[in-house]
């Protein structure tokens, strides 16, 4: 169970406003946040991979504090065993598709698993310029996928992906998912996102200030 | 021949050392700005608008051995930097010090936080980060820095002239020996100096143009 109760005050494009989330998600299942651009779905993907730091409040996962104002505890980024899918997929330039999976294991057999799965493995000496939108896309959850992370954040993670593909690619996730026993948080607008494998939907709505 | 021979010497030398010293200070520049920063960026880009004679003026007082820092160092290291090689590499690397870190500290901050922010999270120290992921993604950046501080060390003359004066083979670079044969009216040696400095900075140039015609672009464009 990941048990968050935070604020953070959050100034931007969108104005200013105070996000307050108290919520819990379930662990060994997949989450999907939903709720209207701006309302902070992506500030709460980072403040649980701990990119953003909340101003007041706890996060528990597992009964673990990963966070907490009071007692100046915060887990570092490096060691919350996080995969992150970026909306903007912040791949490395410099990296080939292989090179992005080396840089989170070591395990070839398993970089050549996630590479056929997503159907990249033809692709694998490119670098990120030379994808298309979808594969930059794909590449970008592998990665995530490389470290084998207890819990998975993606952010708007099939956009780019037409429904076939996107199909085909979750069916395979799953399993994978399941057999990693990672807990999946996405934010999405769209409804059935991980298809029938759709768990738990998080609301997030604005109560107005 | 000897003054371009040190002349370049003292470019390969300085570049070398500054790629060391301005690619750290760079990247900590491009993080967080601070108070205590903006002044540091300050003084290091003091020698793009003071005239070499001001710098070398308060270097020529600072290493002067009656002084108790020329003293100090004298004394510690057996160092005497006023008219030596070794005074002419330290005053080529802080006047050249803008023209290194300017352009790789740019670089820095044109990175995306997001590619800094995924390489944490799969677990990768700060230290990582720095060597496989930003580093190798300003590399064109960092063409550029080290062949405009080789390109601008070669011209240096001010800095030169006050530290290191004129001493065949030891301090008489190409610049300054321009200076003293037209000043005795021995235009010829003037011209060749002159000519082989033009040519080799121009190819430099160039060579810049090419080998970045590709990756003048961020790799993020």
């Amino acid at each position: 169970m990941i048990k968050i109760d935070i604020i953070k005050r959050i100034g931007g494009r969108y104005g200013n406003f105070e996000l307050k989330v108290n919520t819990a998600f379930h662990s060994n299942s997949i989450t999907r946040i939903a709720g209207p651009s701006g309302i902070g779905k992506t500030t709460l993907l980072k403040i649980l991979a701990g990119l953003i730091l909340p101003d007041a409040g706890t996060i528990t996962v597992d009964d673990k504090v990963w966070f907490d104002k009071e007692e100046k505890i915060s887990k570092e980024v490096q060691e919350r065993q996080i995969g992150f899918v970026f909306q903007d997929y912040a791949l490395f330039p410099n990296m080939t598709v292989k090179a992005h999976l080396k840089y989170g294991t070591d395990d070839l057999a398993y970089i050549n698993r996630l590479l056929e799965f997503g159907e990249m493995a033809h692709l694998e000496n490119r670098l990120p310029k030379q994808l298309s939108g979808g594969q930059q896309q794909r590449l970008a959850i592998l990665r995530a996928l490389s470290t084998k992370p207890k819990l998975l954040l993606l952010d708007e993670p099939f956009a780019a992906l037409d429904a076939e593909l996107k199909l085909r690619f979750i069916n395979k996730l799953i399993p994978l998912l399941a057999e990693q026993k990672t807990t999946v948080i996405f934010a999405s607008h769209h409804d059935n996102e991980f298809g029938e494998h759709s768990g738990y939907v998080f609301n997030f709505k604005s109560y107005g200030n | 021949m000897e003054p371009i021979w040190l002349s370049i010497k003292l470019a390969i030398i300085t570049t070398i050392l500054l790629l060391f010293i301005g690619i750290p200070i760079a990247y900590w520049l491009s993080r967080k700005q601070n108070i205590i920063k903006l002044v540091i960026e300050g003084l290091i880009t003091m020698p793009l608008v003071l005239p070499p004679s001001v710098l070398g003026f308060y270097l020529l007082l600072a290493f002067s051995p009656k002084n108790a820092f020329g003293i100090w160092l004298h004394r510690n290291f057996d160092l005497q930097l006023v008219f030596s090689f070794k005074g002419l590499v330290i005053a080529s690397i802080i006047y050249s010090l803008p023209f290194m870190i300017s352009p790789i500290k740019a670089a820095f901050a044109h990175l995306p936080q997001s590619i800094s922010q995924a390489s944490y999270l799969m677990g990768k120290s700060k230290i990582q980060t720095f060597f496989y992921v930003l580093l190798p993604n300003i590399k064109p950046s960092i063409l550029t820095a080290a062949v405009l501080t080789f390109a601008h060390t070669l011209g240096e003359f001010g800095v030169v002239l006050m530290i290191g004066g004129n001493i065949p083979g030891e301090t008489r670079v190409a610049s300054v020996a321009i200076y003293d044969a037209v000043e005795t009216m021995d235009y010829n040696s003037a011209n060749s100096y002159a000519l082989i400095l033009f040519a080799i900075t121009f190819i430099i140039v160039i060579g810049v143009f090419v080998v970045n015609r590709n990756a003048v672009k961020s790799p993020f464009e």
